[in-house]
């Protein structure tokens, strides 16, 4: 292929924006609705008909081109955009301005499993889904074996899909899809599932199809994926493009330490049913100074200890509920993580059914000056995640500003991640 | 690399035009009308105890009971016709084309989460229920051929439009799913409406009775409906008890054509607010 060929962009998106309507319509409309709306207020469906209907803009004049063999991140938070734009680069809604070019088929996996049907076998289901996803039956029939073992389900492949435990559904469904190869790739989230095994096994693949030339488009919550595969990044805020270059690095701190007022949020609140389980359902997670005041500004005071709290309801014991919090610097390194059970298990609390709050020390005198951001993690242990810190855990900041130490010498930051204040013993050796 | 990435270019824009019917994508991707149509068949009696016997069961004992209230009590007439062959002939095909057009116009709701994931001609979704249900049909011919053997009927040379007959039930039973399965994707009202519809449609139908019950100078409206012309021709060409009558089969196929050709246009220019909508 000559060169000149390659340079051109494989994908390319300009002034791309999509508008979608919100307000009183959330629903399906009916027509009987509309019909008894117009004999009830007349005057005012009339007006509902000529008021434009509240919109808002999921993407605005998004401008972006991509080369071939390119592994872009897309990286935002929630409601940027990212999602939408995926949707609209696969084609399953439409733009509402601009337009997308695209060199190559494009192969897209917004969700594990579209299309699995609980009463088909295990075998039927790949070729069902393989089609969906665009895959021809000769293809699958070679890559029949190779998606079987990837998947690890040999034994299963005649039993119907409803038998499986979730997870070996889901396993089925990524090798499927991982065994997809068209010229463009664009996925949304997938490496949220699976245990930490498959997930490497992911990744390992990923990076695979990337090293194949393939072009990739690639959302994730997942800061470490995102840094270890894409060879750029792109960062959304709010429907707009603001960040985008192949310092992925950069770009990714960028979105973490993002100095946007609401992002600096130092509690959480479940606004309803997020992670939702059968075992615990979180509620809140807050921080706290030695008196027990919730920190709302966010600003600790390295002379004394401040406590993370997570508070939420048991709905059944079981004794693998591990709760606990990742603390990353903000460069996005991951300082530890620390669980209420990493003692004896005979010191372990009793839980039973209710409310309970599990609170964490942050040590006084162990961190350096800077910002900090800390996970809430909770799960079954070695079963399923269902807070997972750096995946879909709720973030909360806080900034570690003075009081390092009590000495003269020491008062400001220090080289170094940690800046803790640790015992010395001098003695004078003859 | 890809040696293929230059002939295969995808513009991807607010609006396209109506007769952009893009043939070479459906073409593309026609295994997959073939795997839907197939999923169909192999779901539709999964964990049942009667498994695809249903197929049969359910005409069969239509058959019954009409033949006991229309044929018995009601004395219909059936064109000299035994009563029970004359109905089964027409509930063959009436079970094959409202259990098409029922799933049909279902279909594209039923399958919310693939509209919303994945991208394919989402025309395929309406049109694979209408497949998948020939298998039924054949299936539920036996008992016909049984009773052709046991009423002594042969079919003439006219059975050779059965094929063509049959293709212009499926254009039928696909084209008003094309237009009620896109409504139902912003009017969900589709989905009460249909059986009353579909029953409505049945009465209005010569399934049961014969078009010659009408007196001749109203016959002309039950043409209006092309199941009349549909139903005659598929009577009379597998029983051959009478002509077939090319100017009803005619209008019929007119008909037919025009829903299915606006049906597929109409799916076309919705299609790409489904996602957002469903």
């Amino acid at each position: 292929m000559s060169s000149l060929k390659r340079e051109e962009p494989i994908i390319s998106v300009k002034h791309l924006s999509k508008e979608y309507n919100i307000g009183i319509d959330k629903t399906y409309k009916t027509l009987s609705g509309t019909f008894t709306s117009a004999i009830k207020h007349p005057l005012k469906t009339l007006k509902d008909s000529r008021k434009p209907c509240s919109t808002f803009w999921a993407l605005k004049d998004v401008n972006f081109d991509v080369k071939s063999g390119e592994v872009v991140g897309i990286i935002g938070r929630n409601g940027a955009g990212k999602s939408t734009l995926l949707k609209v680069l696969s084609r399953i809604t439409f733009p509402t301005e601009g337009e997308i070019k695209m060199l190559g088929r494009v192969g897209s996996l917004l969700e594990v499993g579209t299309g699995f049907h609980p009463e088909l076998s295990g075998r039927e289901n790949i070729y069902f889904n393989g089609a969906i996803l665009g895959m021809k039956k000769r293809e699958i029939d070679d890559k029949f074996d190779e998606i079987v073992k990837f998947s690890g389900v040999e034994k299963f492949l005649d039993t119907p899909v409803k038998r499986y435990s979730s997870g070996m559904q889901v396993r089925l469904a990524f090798s499927v899809a991982a065994n997809l190869d068209p010229e463009i790739l664009v996925i949304d989230e997938v490496l949220a599932v699976g245990d930490a095994a498959f997930q490497k096994k992911c990744l390992g693949k990923m990076k695979a199809v990337s090293e194949d030339g393939r072009t990739v488009l690639f959302v994730s919550h997942n800061m470490n994926a995102v840094e270890n595969l894409c060879t750029r990044a792109i960062m959304l805020n709010s429907g707009k493009l603001t960040s985008d270059g192949y310092d992925t690095r950069e770009i990714i701190n960028k979105y973490l330490t993002s100095n946007d007022q609401e992002n600096k949020n130092c509690t959480w609140i479940n606004k309803g049913n997020e992670y939702l389980n059968a075992w615990f359902a979180p509620e809140k997670a807050y921080l706290t100074d030695e008196l027990g005041n919730t920190i709302d500004n966010g600003q600790f005071h390295n002379k004394v200890n401040h406590y993370f709290n997570l508070y939420g309801t048991i709905k059944e014991i079981d004794p693998a509920l591990q709760v606990g919090y990742a603390l990353y610097d903000e460069n996005n390194n991951l300082l530890y993580w620390t669980n209420f059970n990493d003692t004896t298990e005979e010191e372990w609390p009793q839980l039973s059914k209710g409310k309970f709050c599990f609170t964490g020390l942050i040590p006084k005198r162990f961190l350096n000056e800077g910002l900090y951001r800390i996970e809430p993690m909770v799960s079954m242990y070695f079963r399923e995640w269902i807070i997972q810190p750096g995946v879909n855990a709720p973030i909360l900041y806080f900034e570690v500003k003075g009081g390092l130490s009590d000495s003269p010498y020491w008062l400001a930051r220090r080289p170094g991640i940690l800046a803790p204040l640790l015992k010395w013993s001098v003695e004078k050796v003859d | 690399m890809t040696e293929h990435s230059t002939d295969y270019e995808l513009v991807i824009r607010p609006k396209y035009g109506l007769l952009d019917l893009n043939w070479q994508e459906l073409k593309e991707y026609r295994e997959l009308l073939f795997f839907l149509a197939l999923r169909e068949i192999k779901i539709r009696y999964k964990q049942t105890m009667m498994g695809a016997s249903w197929a049969l069961l359910q005409p069969f004992f239509t058959m019954i009971i009409f033949t006991l209230i229309f044929g018995r009590l009601a004395k219909m007439p059936s064109d000299g016709v035994p009563y029970p062959i004359f109905s089964y002939s027409g509930l063959l095909l009436w079970t094959y084309f409202s259990n098409a057009l029922s799933q049909s116009s279902n279909s594209l709701v039923e399958n919310a989460p693939l509209l919303s994931k994945v991208y394919m001609p989402r025309i395929f979704i309406p049109t694979a229920p209408c497949l998948s249900g020939f298998l039924d049909y054949i299936i539920a011919m036996s008992i016909l051929a049984v009773m052709m053997v046991y009423y002594r009927f042969v079919p003439g040379i006219s059975i050779l439009l059965l094929p063509l007959i049959v293709l212009l039930t499926f254009m039928l039973a696909s084209g008003v799913g094309y237009w009620l399965s896109s409504i139902c994707v912003k009017y969900r009202d589709v989905k009460f409406v249909l059986p009353f519809f579909v029953q409505l449609l049945m009465f209005v139908s010569p399934v049961i009775y014969p078009v010659s019950i009408i007196s001749g100078k109203l016959q002309w409206l039950l043409y209006l409906n092309p199941l009349t012309g549909l139903m005659n021709a598929h009577r009379a060409c597998l029983l051959g008890h009478s002509p077939v009558d090319f100017i009803g089969l005619s209008i019929s196929a007119l008909i037919t054509i025009v829903i299915f050709l606006s049906g597929i246009l109409y799916l076309r220019s919705t299609e790409k607010y489904f996602a957002d909508l469903i």
